[in-house]
């Protein structure tokens, strides 16, 4: 009796296993915690395009990310920033980027008096964040925002105290439109700053700005809309103030269209359209050019691909720039490179 | 820390119970012995693995650094450069700052419940006590921002700035964040483990020195100073070392409202960073190798310190218990 119980358990837990491994196939990725909201939607999603291809992915940072795809321990990585060529060149075979969805960094403030729609100039937040300008009412911001009655207070200064892609996006425009700040301090997911506090998080900077009086910082624009915390017009690289919007991202990678490497692997921030926010910035899945196994290999194809098309008008619900028309061109392109062990294209089937 | 409070310093001079049945050969005991023997074994070679693996995860930088990696202060991960003075001073000082706030209130509350308070309030009063050290490390820091870093820049901050701020300590603009917000909550946190285990130290003191001292007409405060607090001293400081290692470790509290910035500063307000709040900071994003050796040498630096407080610890009890040692 014992016998034919455990034969009959022992069978059905393998057809169960059988069904399984017959019908689903798990896709793992680890990386970014920037688009995780983004992914998961979209993993979700794409569970109706086809039920068979299930993801799996862990948001541990774009550095964990970068590390697991090297050692093939996932099957796709994401990365805030793209990835260098020392990187590139430790990793077994060759990494290819493809964008996702953008974002924008924003300067947020808690000051009494000043609402959202200050104006400032690159010299102004880099003078800010280099700790030169310290006072509200300093001549760079007073010239730029007549009309508004600025503090005489001491700017609190806020950054991450983690290591993150928005500090990444920050430190490079910083380092762009700075040569001191490019001298001093560099850009990376974490630098040395030379003042400031430092929030854990995006809601630790937004908690400590909402808290603190007359502190400034930086943190995703998502963030300071449902905090309901004001936020500054920067000025682009054409002269205009533009206030970080959906459309403002979108233009700014519309700018760089033109000039977009084959790899992807450009920043978008200080970008010279009239209607570019300049503090913008993408976020990449990195995939083997040549997948190990040509199965899963055509489903990551094909995810990457409803991605590029129906996936991107899913980005604005969640607050997420989604890529410019001439951007996703490209990508479709750099997508029919993949291929699989035996040097066979992926997409298109 | 947990071996810490199982074989806490005043039970070292209990004597070892021995049998004095004559050994046999029994299975059972045997096994046992052996299965027991094993599971002290594991605990061992979990410490030894872990000691081994930060050496060797963190190889290289411990060679590109060399000594400059304890010396230095300039935390640069731009410029590849890593000196973590100013996180091993953050841990320190946000320790001892907590354990000057910790140990006057707790050894009060201690001698409050084991000698003055009546025995409705003792029981109520411990165990609430005693459940301060349940709550999760990020309730206090949540707790931290919302209520004692608001305090601390409107009250507590210019009224310390005011009275002592001829000081350098108490000097410098106060965010509300910083080294003396964390060494409060870390105090908090702490008061607990001192509190309970103080109490017990308190509650083992016989009665019968209590007795004399009254007997020879002490007051009550005379009859603790002499016959209770002598008599508990080392288990008071074995006390106060579980607390300074718990200290030492913590990490997500800290975080949330020490401000984290690696500068040595002097005044207790200025924002600080600490060993282990830098390797929750960074740890997920350590883009590059070296970076990521650096942070598990602070790591390793870390599970030094923390062996080396230990040591002082016993060193320090054993001291302190040698004249009391031959009164009983």
């Amino acid at each position: 009796m014992r016998m034919v119980r455990g034969g009959l358990a022992a069978l059905l837990l393998g057809l169960v296993f059988c069904g399984n491994a017959a019908a689903q196939m798990q896709l793992n990725g680890a990386g970014a915690t920037f688009p995780y909201p983004m992914y998961s939607k979209w993993f979700n999603l794409y569970i109706q395009v086809d039920p068979d291809t299930r993801f799996n992915y862990q948001s541990i940072g774009s550095g964990g990310g970068i590390k697991q795809i090297t050692e093939q321990t996932v099957d796709f990585g994401a990365t805030d920033g793209p990835m260098s060529d020392e990187q590139l060149r430790a990793a077994p075979g060759r990494i290819l980027h493809f964008p996702t969805v953008m974002g924008a960094v924003v300067v947020t403030y808690n000051a009494e008096g000043i609402a959202t729609g200050l104006k400032l100039t690159p010299e102004a937040i880099a003078g800010i964040f280099l700790g030169k300008i310290t006072k509200w009412n300093d001549p760079a911001l007073a010239a730029t925002n007549p009309g508004v009655t600025l503090p005489p207070r001491d700017i609190v200064v806020v950054h991450r105290s983690d290591g993150s892609g928005t500090s990444y996006i920050f430190t490079d425009y910083l380092s762009k439109v700075s040569r001191e700040w490019n001298n001093k301090v560099g850009k990376g997911t974490s630098v040395n700053w030379p003042v400031g506090l430092g929030g854990k998080g995006n809601e630790g900077v937004t908690g400590l700005v909402k808290q603190t009086p007359f502190s400034l910082g930086y943190v995703e624009l998502i963030y300071a809309q449902s905090n309901s915390l004001p936020f500054a017009d920067v000025k682009n690289k054409t002269g205009a103030f533009v206030s970080p919007s959906l459309e403002s991202v979108t233009a700014a990678a519309a700018a760089f269209a033109d000039t977009m490497p084959d790899d992807f692997r450009v920043s978008i921030t200080d970008a010279p359209g009239a209607n570019a926010y300049p503090i913008s910035g993408m976020t990449w899945l990195l995939v083997y050019e040549k997948q190990k196994d040509a199965e899963k290999g055509k489903k990551l194809v094909r995810f990457l691909d409803w991605m590029m098309h129906d996936g991107q008008q899913h980005a604005a619900v969640l607050h997420y720039a989604p890529l410019p028309a001439q951007v996703l061109a490209k990508e479709a392109v750099a997508l029919r490179a993949v291929t699989g062990p035996d040097g066979a294209p992926l997409a298109g089937h | 820390m947990d071996s810490e409070s199982l074989e806490a310093p005043w039970m070292a001079a209990r004597p070892t119970v021995r049998s004095t049945v004559p050994r046999r050969r029994n299975v059972g005991d045997r096994v046992f012995r052996l299965l027991t023997a094993s599971f002290g074994l594991t605990l061992l070679l979990v410490v030894a693995s872990i000691f081994l693996v930060l050496c060797y995860q963190s190889r290289d930088a411990v060679r590109t650094f060399r000594w400059a990696f304890l010396t230095t202060s300039v935390w640069d991960p731009v410029a590849r450069e890593f000196g973590a003075l100013p996180l091993i001073y953050g841990t320190i000082v946000s320790s001892l700052l907590a354990l000057a706030q910790a140990i006057p209130l707790s050894v009060g509350t201690a001698l409050f419940l084991s000698e003055l308070a009546p025995s409705w309030v003792r029981a109520p009063v411990s165990f609430l006590v005693e459940l301060l050290a349940t709550i999760p490390s990020v309730v206090y820091g949540l707790w931290g921002i919302f209520v004692l870093v608001p305090w601390m820049r409107s009250y507590i901050g210019p009224a310390l700035s005011g009275t002592l701020g001829f000081l350098p300590m108490f000097s410098g603009p106060n965010y509300g964040v910083g080294m003396l917000t964390a060494s409060m909550i870390l105090a908090v946190m702490i008061v607990p483990y001192i509190t309970s285990v103080a109490h017990e130290v308190f509650q083992a003191v016989p009665a019968a020195q209590r007795e004399a001292a009254l007997a020879l007409g002490a007051t009550r405060w005379e009859m603790i100073r002499l016959a209770v607090l002598p008599y508990g001293r080392t288990g008071v400081i074995g006390a106060v070392m579980l607390g300074l290692g718990r200290a030492i470790g913590e990490t997500m509290a800290v975080t949330m409202v020490i401000g984290n910035r690696a500068d040595v500063s002097l005044s207790v307000f200025a924002p600080a960073s600490t060993m282990a709040s830098v390797i929750a900071n960074e740890f997920t994003e350590a883009t590059y190798d070296l970076y990521l050796q650096a942070l598990v040498e602070v790591g390793l630096v870390l599970l030094v310190v923390t062996v080396v407080v230990n040591v002082l610890a016993r060193l320090l009890v054993w001291r302190v218990a040698a004249p009391a040692g031959g009164g009983h």
